[in-house]
């Protein structure tokens, strides 16, 4: 009636909420085949399955992009939810960041083949599996500001907790490379991966910091 | 029809236009100022409800301006309804969100000076106590909504573009109510004083409706009304919107939905006759300040949230704007009276 077809409107944002979450869904299972390849890298080296896992990621990374442009234009065409628009896109846009630091990472193992002593194995999946919780705990966060704003806090809490946990075992670990046998040149590279590794907790503190302004912003 | 009844109905014409202009900007300002609704589409809705609710539900606080005053010349109803637009538009000049409410009443009481008639100081009383009572019981009203609406989206864990879809389905239609509240309870501020020399006659159709000159008044200023809607209320919508009320949808539709329903008490004469049925004091029918309603409950969100972020010093010169502008519209009355009379030589009272 009068140009607000109500009727479009709510299956419109049904498409919509449909998409958000598989966008979200996305982020997830990224993180989770992340954590999956870093373990057989490890275990067999950059073979098949590695390079299954890393094509896998890439085929989600465009996925997501297609997703995010989509949302992006729906919201701004038709003018829905004006007072935390920018907020939905610039959540959107820093967890699709978050998706090309990981799928950086599966290429940089893919292309680069780094060579982690067997030493450095566990920690290195320990390392992986706490960041891996942190983007975890993060896409419950993200759930929580579409549905659920007074949870929101309580996971994002735990976002900064892991990512505690990530810079602590990245410092261990580089400790423990530069304190071993290895060349230098070897140091540097692996240093290097830690390090790229732990950047994604980084990012996903700081949206989760960012969700918390948005949240308290969406407060009536 | 004589041209004078025209040019002086024009006066009535021009305050309902400035009615359309200011005052529909309080029912669609945030709506539309947060861009939840179209300009067309709320202007449209608006026009529509306003016209409704002037001829369905105006009589009542018609009634009550004409105990305050019954002008019972064309020349002094002219005066008075121009003198009222000119202290509004004044007003305005100054950023003050005022209303057409105060400005007629102001108005009436300066003929009533002008031309010795006696003002019942017991209506006077009665409108101005609703004065203090519309935004109070409008800011409790919007914290009832706001405590339960709050309640309601914590329960729900609706997602966020659904409640959005809500919210705007909610904005329209209580914007839509908000109009009908408005055009029952303002539309006496724009004719009321010409309903005792209603210069039309009743119009039968078909012999099912009889169409009232009160009526065809109502619809007549209706129009006016609206044309104020879609010529000159969108700037104010937008000032509105985004300059004076800073919030969000959901608060705008609170704020919306309580000033509505205090406007609809202050008109319904079904509402009054219930509660005189049930040997309640009945709600007195007088045309309330749709700005002050807004006012109200913008307010007693702010309370509820704490107050800090209640600029009271801007509330308080909205006050006195609201015991300024009877004052300045009855001096202007006088003037405008002593004008006609003296310059024009008509008949500003029988």
């Amino acid at each position: 009636m009068f140009g607000l077809k109500s009727e479009s409107l709510f299956s419109q944002s049904k498409e919509l909420e449909r998409q958000i979450d598989e966008f979200v869904n996305t982020v997830s299972e990224i993180g989770l085949i992340f954590k999956r390849a870093i373990r057989d890298y490890l275990s067999n080296g950059s073979r098949n399955n590695f390079d299954q896992m890393v094509e896998q990621v890439s085929i989600m990374e465009s996925k997501a992009d297609k997703i995010k442009k989509e949302v992006e234009t729906a919201l701004y065409e038709d003018t829905l939810i004006p007072d935390a628009r920018s907020d939905v896109l610039r959540l959107l846009e820093h967890l699709d960041e978050m998706i090309g630091l990981i799928q950086g990472n599966c290429y940089r193992f893919s292309i680069q083949k780094p060579s982690f002593p067997k030493d450095f194995h566990k920690d290195l999946i320990n390392l992986t599996d706490v960041v891996i919780d942190s983007s975890e705990s993060l896409c419950i966060s993200v759930r929580s500001f579409f549905r659920d704003i007074k949870t929101v806090r309580d996971n994002a809490h735990k976002v900064a907790f892991f990512e505690k946990e990530s810079d602590k075992q990245t410092s261990d670990l580089q400790r423990k490379i530069f304190d071993s046998s290895l060349n230098l040149d070897q140091k540097m590279h692996l240093r290097y991966f830690v390090e790229k590794i732990d950047q994604i907790a980084d990012q996903a503190e700081d949206i989760a910091d960012e969700l918390q302004i948005y949240s308290i912003k969406r407060l009536i | 029809m004589d041209l004078s009844i025209v040019i002086f109905l024009m006066g009535g014409l021009f305050l309902g236009w400035s009615l359309g202009a200011n005052d529909a900007a309080n029912v669609f300002g945030t709506s539309v100022g947060t861009r939840m609704i179209r300009f067309k589409t709320a202007a449209i809705v608006c026009s529509i409800f306003v016209i409704l609710g002037a001829i369905i539900s105006g009589a009542g606080t018609t009634e009550t301006l004409g105990k305050l005053g019954a002008i019972n010349a064309l020349p002094g109803a002219f005066a008075v309804c121009i003198a009222a637009g000119l202290s509004v538009y004044l007003m305005t000049k100054f950023g003050l969100p005022v209303s057409t409410t105060q400005a007629i009443v102001g108005a009436i009481i300066g003929w009533n000076l002008y031309t010795g008639s006696t003002t019942n100081v017991k209506v006077l009383l009665t409108i101005l106590s609703t004065w203090v009572l519309c935004p109070i019981i409008t800011g409790l009203i919007a914290m009832l909504f706001y405590v339960v609406t709050k309640k309601f989206l914590q329960n729900s864990k609706l997602h966020i573009l659904r409640v959005d879809a809500y919210t705007r389905t909610l904005l329209l239609l209580a914007g839509a109510f908000g109009a009908y509240s408005l055009g029952a309870n303002n539309i006496a501020n724009v004719m009321g004083v010409f309903v005792p020399i209603a210069p039309f006659s009743d119009i039968n159709i078909l012999n099912l409706f009889l169409f009232s000159s009160k009526e065809q008044l109502f619809l007549l200023g209706g129009i006016a009304i609206a044309v104020g809607v879609f010529t000159y209320s969108k700037k104010v919508m937008f000032t509105v919107g985004n300059d004076l009320l800073k919030m969000s949808p959901i608060a705008a539709f609170i704020v919306v939905i309580a000033h509505s329903i205090v406007l609809f008490l202050f008109a319904s004469q079904g509402i009054s006759n219930f509660l005189h049925s049930l040997n309640l004091p009945s709600i007195p029918l007088v045309p309330v300040s749709s700005s002050q309603a807004v006012v109200g409950a913008v307010i007693g969100i702010g309370l509820l949230k704490g107050g800090k972020e209640v600029q009271w010093s801007i509330a308080g010169k909205i006050s006195m704007g609201w015991v300024l502008l009877p004052i300045m519209a009855s001096i202007i009355s006088l003037i405008i009276l002593f004008i006609i009379e003296n310059i024009f030589n008509l008949n500003i009272s029988l």
